[in-house]
C-alpha cells in the first residue's frame, strides 16, 4: 500500500522522460495517449476543486463562522454562473458572457489597480537611502521608473538608452544565472520525486 | 513637529488622492506623449509583419481580467496587425476566466479591421492543462479541441481545416501574465520548433530577455509600454498609449515622493529633528 503511489510515480516520470527522447511513432501514439488520460486528470482535479469550494463554504456557513456572510455571495455565484452557463452558454453575447463583462472584469481590474496606490504610500514610507546598497536601489529604480515611461524621453533623450543597458547588462546576467539556477533545481526535484527520495506530496515529512 | 516631521508622516490619502489624480488627468485629457518602440518590441512587429499574406498563426491570450489594462490592448494591437497583413489567427487561452477576454479581443479587432470569423480567425477558447496543452497542439491539435469555443468541428472552420500540429502554423504568439510563457517556450520552441513572440506583463518581462537574445524568442512586447509601442508601429492610437499617458504622470509623482522623503529624511538628520515616522 505504503510502495503503490511512489510506484505509479516512479513509472510516469520514467515513461515520460523517455518517450520525450524516442522519436519512433509508436513511443509518441503512447505518449498522446498519456496526454490524454492527463487532461482528464486535469477535468476531474477542475470538478474536484469546486466540490470542495462548495464543501468549504457551506460548511462556514451551517457553522455560522466568521464572515459566513461571503461564504452565501461564493456559493450564490458559484450555483448561479455554472446553471446559467450549462443553459444559456458562455459565449459574450449570453447572460455569463454580460455577468463577465460587466462584474468581474472590473471588480478583477480594480482590486489589481489598488496597487499602484499602496505601492505609492510605501515607496514615500520605506523607499530611504539608508546605506549605500540602499542608495544604489534607490538610484536605479529612480532612473527605471522615469527612463522607462514616455516622459523619459521629454528629459533627456540618453535616458531610455540607460535603461536599456541596466536592461540588457546587470539585469540580463543576473537572469540567466538565476535561470541556470532555478533549471538545475527543476532537475534535481524531478529526480528526487520519481526516485521516491521526496516523499512530502504523499503528505509526508 | 516641525514642518519635516509634518510632511515624512503626510496623511497617506493625500498620497492616494494624488495618485487618482494622476490616473484620472492624462485619460480624461490625453497628452499622447512620445512613444519610441524600442528593439524588443520592434523584432516581434517585424516577426509578425515578415508572415506572407495566407499564413496562419497560433494565438494564446493566457491572461485574466487582473491585468487587462496591459494586455488586452496588447492582443487587440498584435490581432489587428495580423489582420492587416491577412495573416489567419487561430486564437485560445488556457485560464478559465480569460475567455471573455479573449473573445473581446478578438471582436474588437475584427470590427477595426473588417475581419470575419471562421474566415480570417478562430475562437478555440479555454482548455485545462499548460503543458498537456501545449505537447497535445504538437501532436494532434484535434486531440485537444475538437470543436470551437461555439461548438464548430475545426474541420468546418476554414481557417483551422488544414491545421493540425504547430508545423502547419507559421508563428505561436503567447500574451501571457504568468509562467505559461515558459512551458510555451520550452514546449512550442523548444520541442516544436515553432517560431515563437511573446508578449507579458511589465514585471514579467525581464524575465524572459535571455531567451531573446539566445534567439528563443523572436519578439518581446513588454508590459503596457510595449503595447503601446506596438499600438504605435501598426499605426493606431489604442488604450495603451492612451494609458501610458497615466502610468508617465503616476510615476513621476511616485518619484516626487520618493524624493521629498529621502529630502526630508536628509534635513531631519540635519537638523536634529530626528528620523521621522518609517
Amino acid at each position: 500500500m505504503r510502495r503503490g503511489p511512489l510506484l505509479v510515480t516512479f513509472l510516469s516520470g520514467a515513461a515520460i522522460v523517455a518517450l520525450f527522447f524516442i522519436p519512433h511513432h509508436r513511443a509518441q501514439e503512447v505518449n498522446s495517449k498519456l496526454l490524454e488520460w492527463t487532461l482528464v486528470v486535469y477535468a476531474f482535479a477542475l470538478i474536484l476543486g469546486s466540490i470542495s469550494l462548495w464543501e468549504s463554504h457551506a460548511r462556514k456557513v451551517r457553522a455560522r463562522a466568521d464572515g459566513w456572510g461571503y461564504s452565501i455571495v461564493t456559493l450564490t455565484a458559484l450555483a448561479v454562473i455554472t446553471a446559467l452557463g450549462v443553459w444559456k452558454g458562455v459565449a459574450e453575447d449570453s447572460p455569463v458572457g454580460t455577468i463577465y463583462n460587466t462584474v468581474n472584469a472590473p471588480l478583477a481590474s480594480t482590486m489589481f489597480s489598488l496597487l499602484a496606490f499602496v505601492i505609492a504610500s510605501a515607496a514615500f514610507r520605506a523607499f530611504r537611502a539608508r546605506s549605500v546598497e540602499a542608495t544604489l536601489l534607490l538610484v536605479t529604480a529612480i532612473v527605471m521608473m522615469i527612463g522607462r515611461v514616455s516622459i523619459g524621453e521629454l528629459i533627456s533623450h540618453r535616458l531610455p538608452g540607460v535603461t536599456e543597458w541596466l536592461l540588457d547588462v546587470p539585469n540580463l546576467a543576473a537572469k540567466r544565472a538565476i535561470a541556470i539556477g532555478v533549471g538545475l533545481g527543476a532537475v534535481s526535484t524531478a529526480l528526487k520525486i520519481i526516485l521516491g527520495i521526496e516523499q512530502s506530496y504523499l503528505g509526508r515529512s | 513637529m516641525g514642518w519635516i516631521q509634518r510632511l515624512l508622516a503626510i496623511d497617506r490619502r493625500i498620497i492616494f488622492l494624488l495618485v487618482f489624480l494622476g490616473v484620472a488627468i492624462p485619460l480624461l485629457v490625453p497628452v499622447n506623449l512620445p512613444v519610441t518602440p524600442t528593439p524588443r518590441v520592434r523584432a516581434a512587429y517585424e516577426a509578425i509583419d515578415a508572415l506572407p499574406a495566407g499564413s496562419t498563426v497560433l494565438l494564446s491570450m493566457d491572461y485574466e481580467p487582473d491585468i487587462m489594462a496591459e494586455l488586452l490592448p496588447m492582443s487587440v494591437a498584435v490581432i489587428r496587425h495580423c489582420f492587416r497583413k491577412h495573416v489567419h489567427v487561430i486564437a485560445m487561452t488556457l485560464y478559465p476566466a480569460g475567455t471573455g477576454l479573449g473573445e473581446r479581443a478578438l471582436t474588437t479587432a475584427a470590427q477595426a479591421e473588417g475581419a470575419v470569423r471562421n474566415r480570417d480567425y478562430a475562437w478555440l477558447g479555454y482548455k485545462s492543462g499548460f503543458q498537456v496543452v501545449m505537447i497535445g497542439i504538437g501532436e494532434n491539435l484535434r486531440g485537444m479541441y475538437p470543436v470551437d469555443f461555439y461548438g464548430t468541428p475545426l474541420d468546418s472552420i476554414p481557417v483551422t481545416r488544414h491545421v493540425n500540429r504547430y508545423s502547419d502554423l507559421q508563428m505561436t504568439i503567447n500574451l501571457s501574465g504568468s509562467s505559461a510563457a515558459d512551458y510555451w517556450i520550452q514546449f512550442a520552441q523548444g520541442r516544436f520548433h515553432s517560431p515563437l513572440v511573446l508578449g507579458c506583463t511589465a514585471v514579467m518581462a525581464t524575465d524572459y530577455y535571455p531567451y531573446l537574445s539566445s534567439g528563443q524568442v523572436l519578439g518581446l512586447i513588454g508590459g503596457m509600454k510595449g503595447a503601446a509601442e506596438y499600438e504605435r508601429l501598426v499605426g493606431i492610437f489604442g488604450d495603451a498609449r492612451r494609458g501610458m499617458d497615466a502610468q508617465s504622470l503616476v510615476h513621476v509623482i511616485v518619484v516626487a515622493l520618493v524624493l521629498i522623503g529621502n529630502g526630508a529624511l536628509f534635513a531631519s538628520k540635519r537638523w536634529g529633528q530626528g528620523p521621522g515616522p518609517r
